[in-house]
């Protein structure tokens, strides 16, 4: 059944991409869209019959046998897979039905068939993805992650005629070319010292690696440590983390719908996947994962402060994306790995949601992006309305504090900073998860005011045709609404609050429970820094411990290192933690209400006011200014000067050079030789001798 | 000194003598002239030697046909040397050079000269002891007997030299009458005449 | 006696029918008899080869170690046989229509060929002077044999001087051996170059005799004659020229070099490693500039007689058979190349422009793409065989310690392929139509497309060659 899923979609994109001469435009439509459907409807049934204690392994076929280098292509089935594959198989398949919709008319290719190219494209993005997340060894994982990067390349890049389009794209892949170097020395190093790069001779080895250190670069590490961390830098270019985050907001240029599925639900929570995937060697690594959680809460904090001055709609979303990428990243940095998936879950469907409908709106407004020519567009565009209003309650968090009641972002977001509190004992990621909820409350109204309240500002002939979108772009945005509403409160136990749901969810052993029933006892106790000190204490020999019965790889889909209690800690958080998020969140709509409906006036003399600030915030912080200053313009200074000198020049000049200069020179030379007189022909000859009786006399003989 | 040195230095003398103004002499039918009285002295040195036929021999053949032969082709073809001189002094100084470099290296092996071990008994070992057999004798056995397949390839090299004189000078013109002997006696006149009976009056 | 002549019988029926047949041909049909002459004599060449090459196994020698048959001689000779015959063969219809056919030339050329045979057997400083002359002699003739043609005369007018001198040089440097070594007999010279020091005065006469044999090889510096005599000599004549006398030359060469002087390899080294790189180099330079194919060819072989020289400087049995292989393969490539040569005509007359075969591909595409791979394989381009046989002698040089040796070959190979892939641009990309025409005789179609097919085939296993060249190395080299 799984391996029906993952082909589904190949089967589409081959057929819609090389065939569609044959069956048509719409046939490449329906095709696809049907046969993503399937997979969806299969994955959930994956989803809710398979045993989670029980990881299964699908193979396919033999891959790569090399040396010790064995690698199969064949699947792992197992929580976090199935996760995924109702993520991905769900939004994908609303995706391409959203599309047929969306994708109808396009003025940039009026007249060509352009649609089976889109559809091929994003089922082969699908494929990609799932090929990714049932992978069982890091080689087919790290082809999945290459595949999504074509993908994605393709579609930022699917407008080709716009040269903004192309900038995105090839910037989107050169700048997860970064994090994919770390991604690969991360592998390299794996099978350096493990000899595998099956995930469960990995995982087996994982307790090994805390012990040995590894030569890099400068300096000898830890070798879990540093594996770690070049795994997350993959994982920050494919999740758009801080220092990687640049490309994100560019692949705004691709079609909606492809916002929607690759650069908010799916691809980039790869990243966030990696992590949760690589727990068991997360779990040795306790500097790395120190790292993810600061690199996650600076990205939450920094995207949401970019995205309250953004003015155009998808670049609010994308930033939104950012920062949320960033609160998953924390849950995952703190070990609290199911709370991360969870929040992946709960994202996927809102923020699909909200990609698509601002789609629908961009659609109904003939492709105007700018909220600042929106206004007033509740009773044009009701349905859509409505839809961006959930998606907007979702992600600010909108619920009954203290309760399980509440729209989806609530529970999941919550479930995150209050892991954030308990695994940093109120730190500063915990602040700044805090603060950016706040903004992210802000900047989600703002968008909600600018677009559905007020009066009209754009174009007066554009708000007068401003229609509702048709049937197939308002049933995804229904579907996923359903998601952005309930998925929170009925996952909310398997994934946090209940442990042992959670562990039987997960899989987890038995003897497990008791050790964190263990961390609970210490938890109670006191969540003071002197727990800490001496849970530190107890892991050492709990390390000692794990040892001796490390051979075998850790059951379940995620794993706990024997001190890891943060699920448990984050329950027995103060309320005022627990609360926190929620005041932020009704700051953040408060303010929003303020500047936008009582007094639009306002944010525009803000602006006046602290232009340094304003300028700040609307430049994204100089990020790309910085990056081009640093890395574009000296690599191609370097490959200015490395082509012009060193390939023109130096290359071409002495091949041409040679070829065209010395060679022929001797050719003439040779050419007046051979005179045509015998007298030259015998004075040749006897130079030769002369010379040869030379070389003899002074080389030969006694020598 | 004996009679016999004094014979070898004589015809030695008149041996170089003769080679150097072979090449010196400007008028080549002069040339040819010095060349024969090289002849005669190395035929001179033969008998020295005791090679009485080989000396004979250089005498019939070289000096009364070969040369001869050759005062015919010089006298014939009238070359004119000194033109095909005047080209060389240009590059006479290099040449000189190279002569002088080849000349150094020469006498360079000539000073460091030594034989193999064994390399003159190898050199006795493939003529009959002089002292038993006679020169004609001896020679009769290394050329038709030892030498029997150089012999015989030389005797190729020549009929090829033929053949390729032939084949370069014959012609057979197509525009020519020849005489063919065979031709005129077989002639048949009952083939040859025919009687005509003209009438008065008409022509043929 | 008996057995002597037993042993060479195969030169001697060869030689005795050449003048059989000269005498009949003189008293009977004369020029009118080239044809079935030609054939006779190619045919009689090929019974010869296939006799030689099924004959028996082992060493025997005759006259006294003056004539050598070993599986050496045997495999020298068996290609030189076929390789005449083809070229008889193949260019038997180009003699008759240039008017060239007299009767002489195919005897002549039999002739050469008991001189070539003579050569490669030849066990003493004399007989491999005979053998030489014997076949020098009869190329001087034919190279001259278009009497009507002044480029003809002088080819052979200038090939028959410088051919003097080299006999000179050669003549020299044997006496000087004779002088050191006290007998003309390779055994014997052998024997006293063996061990210890080695008189300089030998040397030298190594070094005059090399001079003399690199003459017929046409390796640098001695090379001169080549692209004059190959442009000047009839075509049919050129294409004998190219083959069967160079694979002679090599194999006298290899004989004196391993058979005479084996005992001072590392002094012959140097000498014709050298000349192996300046031949290579030279052959693949000066032929960038020429437009006539005749003279590119001929600076063509004397590129392929450095790589040859280039396995033989190598000093090793594997080096031997490396040659060996490589001439093999040139041969062939040659035969080929030459009977498209010879059938190159405009408007019924001969050309040799290479700019005359502009778009040749459109009006005769299959001989086209023959020649396409012939000239592929002659840049030794890989699928080709021509390539494998570059490659054994890379081998054999590198395994011998001359790496600068086989790089410098290398550059050279890759300045070669210009020039033949010029040609082949010519026939496919030509810019304006270059209006030759190649009739052929379906012998020479043969010869032209039976190369073709070797050149692609071979890659299997050469045929098998390589096997016969290690035995023919291993009688040389002990």
């Amino acid at each position: 059944m799984v391996t029906i899923i993952l082909f589904a979609p190949l089967i589409g994109a081959i057929i819609a991409g090389f065939g569609h001469r044959i069956i048509g435009d719409k046939g490449a439509q329906v095709l696809t869209t049907g046969l993503l459907f399937l997979a969806a409807l299969l994955s959930w049934i994956v989803f809710l019959t398979h045993d989670p204690a029980n990881t299964e392994h699908v193979q396919i076929l033999r891959w790569v046998e090399s040396g010790t280098l064995s690698t199969d292509w064949s699947i792992r089935l197992d929580r976090l897979t199935s996760i995924m594959l109702i993520v991905v198989t769900t939004v994908s398949s609303l995706v391409h039905l959203y599309s047929m919709g969306y994708m109808a008319h396009d003025p940039q290719f009026e007249g060509e068939s352009y649609r089976p190219r889109f559809f091929a494209y994003l089922s082969f993005f699908t494929f990609a993805m799932l090929m990714l997340v049932t992978s069982d060894n890091l080689l087919q994982m790290f082809f999945g992650w290459e595949g999504v990067g074509v993908a994605s390349y393709l579609l930022i890049g699917f407008y080709y005629r716009k040269p903004s389009a192309n900038a995105a794209a090839i910037k989107a892949f050169v700048v997860n070319r970064v994090g994919d170097f770390g991604f690969a020395l991360g592998i390299f190093g794996l099978f350096f010292l493990t000899d595998s790069i099956r995930f469960d001779e990995v995982f087996a080895a994982a307790p090994g690696l805390a012990e040995t250190s590894i030569t890099f670069l400068w300096r000898e590490w830890n070798a879990a440590n540093l594996i770690a961390f070049l795994l997350f830098v993959g994982a920050m270019g494919k999740s758009a983390q801080l220092f990687l985050h640049t490309w994100l907001p560019d692949a705004m240029e691709g079609p909606t719908p492809v916002s929607a599925l690759i650069h908010a639900a799916t691809m980039v929570t790869a990243g966030v996947f990696l992590v949760c995937r690589m727990s068991p060697v997360m779990e040795y690594a306790p500097a790395a994962t120190n790292f993810i959680v600061y690199i996650g809460a600076f990205t939450a904090f920094f995207a949401a402060t970019v995205g309250l001055v953004q003015n155009d709609i998808k670049r609010v979303i994308a930033y939104s994306t950012c920062s949320q990428l960033g609160y998953m990243f924390v849950a995952a940095g703190v070990g609290a790995y199911p709370v991360a998936m969870f929040h992946l879950l709960t994202h996927a469907f809102f923020k699909a949601m909200l990609f698509l409908g601002a789609g629908s709106v961009i659609h109904g407004m003939h492709h105007e992006q700018d909220m600042r020519n929106y206004g007033g567009l509740r009773t044009k565009l009701p349905l859509t309305f409505w839809a961006m209003l959930i998606g907007t309650l979702a992600i600010t968090g909108v619920g009954i504090p203290l309760t399980a009641i509440g729209f989806a972002g609530f529970l999941s977001k919550d479930a995150i900073i209050e892991v954030a509190f308990a695994g940093t004992n109120g730190g500063v990621a915990f602040w700044l998860l805090v603060i950016a909820a706040l903004f992210t409350s802000f900047y989600s109204w703002r968008l909600m005011f600018l677009t559905f309240w007020g009066k009209p500002r754009g174009d007066k002939h554009t708000h007068d045709h401003a229609h509702e979108s048709p049937a197939v772009m308002t049933i995804p945005l229904g579907v996923l609404a359903i998601g952005a509403v309930f998925s929170g409160m009925v996952f909310y136990n398997s994934f946090f609050y209940d442990h042992d749901r959670m562990n039987a969810f997960f899989g987890l052993p038995e003897h497990h429970a008791e050790a964190t029933e263990h961390g609970e006892e210490a938890a109670a106790g006191d969540h003071g820094e002197e727990a800490a000190t001496d849970d530190a204490a107890h892991g050492d020999e709990a390390t000692d411990h794990a040892m001796a019965d490390s051979h075998a790889a850790p059951q379940g889909a995620v794993y706990f290192g024997l001190d890891n209690t943060v699920i448990d800690d984050a329950h027995h958080v103060p309320t005022w933690v627990k609360i926190s998020p929620f005041i932020a969140m009704l700051l953040g709509l408060a303010t929003a209400y303020w500047f936008y409906i009582v007094n639009p006036s306002l944010p525009k003399r803000l602006a006046a006011t602290q232009p340094h600030l304003y300028q700040f915030l609307l430049n994204k912080w100089y990020f790309d200014e910085i990056y081009d200053f640093l890395f574009v313009r000296p690599a191609k200074a370097i490959g200015r000067f490395l082509w012009k000198r060193g390939d023109g020049a130096t290359i071409d000049g002495a091949i041409n050079g040679v070829s065209m200069g010395i060679i022929p020179f001797f050719t003439r030379l040779a050419g007046r030789w051979q005179s045509g007189y015998l007298f030259t022909y015998a004075f040749a000859m006897v130079l030769g001798i002369v010379a040869f009786v030379t070389l003899m006399t002074l080389t030969g003989g006694a020598n | 000194m004996t009679v016999a040195d004094f014979a070898f230095y004589a015809f030695a003398v008149t041996t170089l003598v003769g080679g150097l103004f072979t090449v010196l002499a400007r008028n080549p039918v002069h040339s040819v002239l010095w060349l024969i009285m090289a002849f005669i002295g190395s035929a001179g040195l033969f008998v020295v030697l005791g090679a009485e036929f080989l000396a004979m021999l250089l005498m019939i053949v070289y000096v009364g046909a070969v040369a001869v032969l050759f005062l015919f082709v010089v006298m014939m073809l009238d070359v004119d040397f000194a033109e095909l001189k005047a080209g060389m002094a240009k590059y006479m100084p290099l040449a000189l050079l190279i002569a002088v470099v080849l000349l150094m290296q020469m006498g360079m092996i000539y000073g460091t000269w030594q034989f193999a071990d064994g390399a003159e008994a190898a050199r006795r070992a493939v003529t009959p002891d002089m002292t038993e057999v006679e020169n004609t004798a001896a020679l009769g056995q290394l050329i038709y007997d030892d030498y029997f397949l150089l012999f015989q390839l030389s005797g190729l090299v020549l009929l090829v030299a033929m053949i390729g004189a032939i084949v370069l000078t014959l012609r057979h013109r197509k525009d020519i009458k020849r005489q063919d002997v065979l031709a005129q006696m077989y002639r048949d006149p009952a083939k040859a005449l025919e009687l005509v009976d003209v009438k008065p009056g008409q022509g043929l | 006696m008996a057995t002597d002549l037993q042993t060479i019988l195969p030169e001697l029926i060869l030689a005795v029918y050449a003048m059989l047949a000269l005498v009949g041909a003189v008293y009977t049909g004369k020029d009118n008899l080239t044809g079935p002459i030609t054939w006779l004599t190619a045919g009689l060449m090929a019974v010869l080869a296939l006799w030689i090459g099924t004959g028996s196994a082992g060493s025997t020698q005759a006259f006294g170690g003056m004539f050598l048959s070993d599986a050496y001689a045997r495999f020298a000779k068996v290609a030189i046989l076929i390789a005449g015959a083809a070229v008889l063969l193949s260019g038997q219809e180009a003699v008759a229509r240039r008017g060239l056919g007299r009767f002489e030339y195919p005897l002549l050329i039999a002739l050469a060929t008991v001189g070539m045979m003579m050569m490669v057997s030849a066990g003493d400083l004399m007989s491999l002077y005979l053998g030489l002359e014997l076949q020098s002699l009869a190329l001087y003739v034919v190279a001259a044999m278009n009497r009507d043609s002044v480029k003809s005369t002088e080819a052979g007018m200038k090939y028959f001087v410088l051919g003097a001198l080299s006999s000179g040089l050669l003549l020299y440097g044997a006496s000087l051996t004779y002088g050191y070594a006290g007998t003309t007999l390779f055994s014997g010279i052998i024997g006293a170059a063996t061990g210890g020091e080695i008189s300089l005065g030998l040397l030298i006469g190594l070094v005059f005799v090399s001079a003399g044999l690199a003459f017929k090889i046409s390796a640098v510096p001695f090379h001169m004659w080549t692209p004059d005599v190959y442009e000047g000599a009839p075509t049919p004549v050129t294409a004998f020229f190219a083959t069967a006398p160079k694979l002679a030359a090599m194999g006298l060469f290899a004989r004196v070099l391993f058979d005479a002087f084996g005992g001072a390899v590392g002094d012959w080294q140097q000498i014709i490693s050298l000349m192996a790189i300046l031949s290579m180099a030279l052959g693949a330079v000066a032929a960038i500039g020429q437009t006539n194919i005749k003279r590119l060819m001929a600076y063509s072989s004397i590129s392929h007689m450095g790589f040859a020289l280039m396995g033989l400087s190598a000093g090793t049995a594997l080096g031997v058979q490396a040659m060996l292989v490589y001439m093999a393969i040139y041969l062939t490539m040659n035969v080929g190349t030459f009977a498209f040569i010879m059938s190159m005509e405009r408007d019924g007359k001969p050309v040799t422009e290479i700019a005359s075969l502009n778009q040749f591909a459109k009006g005769e595409p299959l001989k086209a793409l023959a020649m396409l791979v012939l000239l592929f394989s002659l840049a030794g381009v890989p699928p080709m065989v021509g390539f494998f046989g570059k490659l054994y002698v890379l081998q054999a040089a590198v395994d011998a310690g001359l790496t600068w040796l086989a790089i410098g070959g290398v550059i050279a190979s890759v300045i070669s392929a210009f020039y033949y892939l010029r040609i082949v641009y010519f026939m496919y990309f030509g810019q304006t139509e270059g209006q030759a025409q190649a009739p052929m005789s379906p012998a020479a179609w043969v010869a032209l497309m039976g190369s073709a097919a070797i050149m692609v085939l071979g890659v299997v296993n050469l045929f098998g060659i390589e096997t016969a060249a290690a035995q023919a190395a291993q009688a040389l080299v002990n």
